[in-house]
C-alpha cells in the first residue's frame, strides 16, 4: 500500500486536516458567514481564551465529575446484575424481563422523573449518565456470559465446580471481551448523556458551554465545546481500548 | 492406590432413542483399558457417563469404594480445551485451587515435567502447538493425581508423528502416576500398542461385542506378528458385524 511505513495516527490526521483546510480556505474567501460557520482559527483562538481564562479547565472538571460518577455507578449496577442474571437462570428469568423492558424507555425519557425526584442539580445528571451507561454494559455481559464455550464448562463440571467458582474461573473471564466492548458503548452512550443532561439544565461543564454559545449567539464558542467534548472522549475511549487491550491479549485474534 | 469400575446395566438414550447399553464391564485397578468402535457406537456417550458429564438412563458405575470426589477423576477431551487467558502452569492447576500454594507449584511442576513441558509454564495456549497444547491437558487431568483418568480419542486430532510421541508420552505417564486409564479411540495400532485390554462397542445402541486381553508388550512393536495378528482379529470382527449385524454381543 502507498503508505506502508507512516503510522497509522498520522494517517487517521489526513482527512480531518484536510477539511480543516477546506473549512479555513472557505471561512476565508466569505462563502460561509462566521454567524453560522466561524473559521477555525477563531474557534482556536476562542479555546485559547477560555483556557488562559480558566474557564475551559473548570468546564472539563464538571463534566468529567458527573461522566465518572455515572460511569462507575452505571457501569457497577450493570456488572452487579449482568453476572447475577449470566450465572443464574433464576436470577435472569426473575429480573432479566424487567431490565429489558426498561431498556425500551428511551433513556432522556427518564429526565423528568430523575430531576421530580433527585432535583436539578448534580444526582439527576449522574444518574441520567449512569443509566446510558448500565444497558450497553449489562447486555454485553449478559450475552458475553451465556455464549461462553460449552466445552470451557464442562471443563469446569468434570473438576466439579459449584455455579460460583464456574462464573468466577470460567464464565467472567471468558466474557471479558464482550465485557470491554459494552464498557466502550457505555462510555460513548455517557458522553452522550452527560452532553443532554447538561443542556437540560446546568450552570458550568461543556454541556452549559454548548448552551450558552447558542443563547448568546457565539457558534465559536458551541464549536469550541463541541470539539473538547470530541477530545475527552476520544482520550477516555482511548484509555479504555488500551487497557481492555491488556486485558484480553490472550485472545488469539488477528491483528487489525 | 488406584481405582478399579464397575459398570452395570449402563444404559443412555437421547430423546427416547438409546445410544448405548445395556453395559456390564469390570475393569481391573491400574490397567490401560482401550474402549474402540466405530462413530456412533456410543465410546464417548460411555466415557461422559462415566466422567458424570451425562446421566445415565439407566444401570450404575461404581467408581473405587464408590465415595469418589471430582479431584480423583482426570478427563482428557478429545480437544485440548485449555482456558485461553492461563497460562500453561495456570491451566495446569485448574482443578488445583483445594491445595496450599507450595504444594499446588509441585504438583503443577511435577506434571509439565512428566508431559515434557518444563520450560513452558509461562506460555499461552494460543502460543502452543496442537500437540503441545494437549500435553497441557493431560498435564491438567494428572496434575491432582487422579485414581482414574479418562481419555476421550485425546490424540485423534493430532498429526500422525506427535500422535506417535504422544502415546509414548501417555505410557511413560501411566507408569509414572499408576493410575487407572480409560482410552477411547478408534484407532487399532493406538489400541493395541497402549492398552492391556481391548473393549470393542458397535452401535447404535452401543453394546459390547469383544473383550480382549492382547498381551502385547507396552510400547508394542507395531510390525511384529502378534501384533499384526490381533490387529486383523480386530478388523475380522468389524467386518463379521457389517456382514451380520444381528450377532450383536455373540463374541
Amino acid at each position: 500500500m502507498a503508505w506502508r511505513g507512516i503510522p497509522r495516527w498520522v494517517v487517521g490526521f489526513a482527512v480531518p486536516v484536510l477539511l480543516l483546510g477546506i473549512w479555513q480556505g472557505a471561512s476565508g474567501a466569505g462563502l460561509v458567514s462566521a454567524a453560522i460557520l466561524p473559521s477555525p482559527l477563531l474557534v482556536i483562538n476562542t479555546l485559547v481564551t477560555m483556557a488562559q481564562s480558566g474557564e475551559m479547565a473548570e468546564a472539563i472538571g464538571a463534566t468529567s465529575y458527573r461522566m465518572a460518577l455515572g460511569f462507575v455507578l452505571g457501569a457497577g449496577a450493570a456488572t452487579v446484575l449482568g453476572g447475577l442474571c449470566g450465572a443464574s437462570a433464576i436470577v435472569r428469568a426473575l429480573l432479566d424481563p424487567l431490565i429489558q423492558a426498561l431498556r425500551s424507555v428511551p433513556s432522556l425519557a427518564w429526565v423528568p422523573l430523575f430531576i421530580l425526584w433527585l432535583g436539578i442539580f448534580e444526582a439527576s445528571k449522574i444518574t441520567l449518565v449512569a443509566v446510558g451507561v448500565f444497558f450497553p454494559v449489562y447486555l454485553n455481559l449478559v450475552s458475553g456470559i451465556a455464549n461462553v464455550d460449552r466445552k470451557l464448562l464442562e471443563v469446569g463440571r468434570v473438576h466439579g465446580f459449584s455455579p460460583l467458582r464456574r462464573l468466577l474461573r470460567i464464565q467472567l473471564p471468558a466474557a471479558l471481551p464482550a465485557y470491554v466492548v459494552g464498557l466502550r458503548g457505555g462510555l460513548g452512550l455517557g458522553w452522550m448523556f452527560v452532553a443532554a443532561a447538561e443542556l437540560l439544565g446546568a450552570t458550568d461543564g461543556l454541556g452549559f458551554i454548548l448552551d450558552d454559545g447558542e443563547q448568546t449567539g457565539r457558534p465559536e464558542r458551541v464549536l469550541a465545546a463541541l470539539l473538547l467534548f470530541g477530545i475527552c472522549g476520544k482520550l477516555t475511549d482511548w484509555a479504555l481500548a488500551s487497557g481492555g487491550r491488556r486485558l484480553v491479549a490472550w485472545q488469539d485474534i488477528a491483528k487489525a | 492406590m488406584p481405582y478399579p469400575l464397575r459398570i452395570e446395566g449402563l444404559e443412555k438414550s437421547f430423546a427416547g432413542q438409546p445410544v448405548l447399553g445395556p453395559i456390564d464391564l469390570d475393569l481391573e485397578a491400574g490397567a490401560i483399558t482401550a474402549i474402540i468402535g466405530r462413530s456412533g457406537s456410543g465410546k464417548t456417550t460411555l466415557l461422559r457417563c462415566l466422567g458424570g458429564l451425562e446421566q445415565p438412563s439407566g444401570g450404575t458405575i461404581t467408581i473405587g469404594d464408590g465415595k469418589v470426589t471430582p479431584k480423583d477423576i482426570g478427563y482428557v477431551f478429545q480437544e485440548p480445551r485449555l482456558m485461553p487467558w492461563l497460562s500453561v502452569s495456570k491451566n495446569v492447576g485448574f482443578g488445583l485451587a483445594a491445595l496450599p500454594k507450595p504444594a499446588r507449584k509441585t504438583a503443577i511442576a511435577e506434571a509439565l515435567d512428566v508431559v515434557g513441558l518444563a520450560g513452558a509454564d509461562a506460555l499461552l495456549p494460543k502460543q502452543l502447538s496442537g500437540g503441545m497444547a494437549q500435553r497441557v491437558a493431560l498435564a491438567r487431568a494428572l496434575a491432582p493425581h487422579p485414581k482414574l483418568i479418562l481419555l476421550d480419542e485425546p490424540f485423534s486430532a493430532l498429526d500422525p508423528f506427535t500422535r506417535e510421541q504422544m502415546q509414548d508420552h501417555l505410557l511413560h505417564l501411566h507408569a509414572h502416576y499408576g493410575a487407572t486409564m480409560v482410552l477411547i479411540t478408534h484407532d487399532m495400532d493406538e489400541a493395541l500398542s497402549l492398552a492391556h485390554r481391548v473393549i470393542v462397542l458397535d452401535g447404535p445402541p452401543g453394546r459390547i461385542i469383544g473383550d480382549f486381553k492382547p498381551e502385547l508388550p507396552h510400547p508394542a512393536d507395531r510390525t511384529s506378528v502378534p501384533f499384526f495378528n490381533w490387529k486383523r482379529r480386530l478388523t475380522d470382527l468389524f467386518s463379521h458385524r457389517q456382514r451380520e449385524p444381528e450377532n450383536a454381543g455373540s463374541v
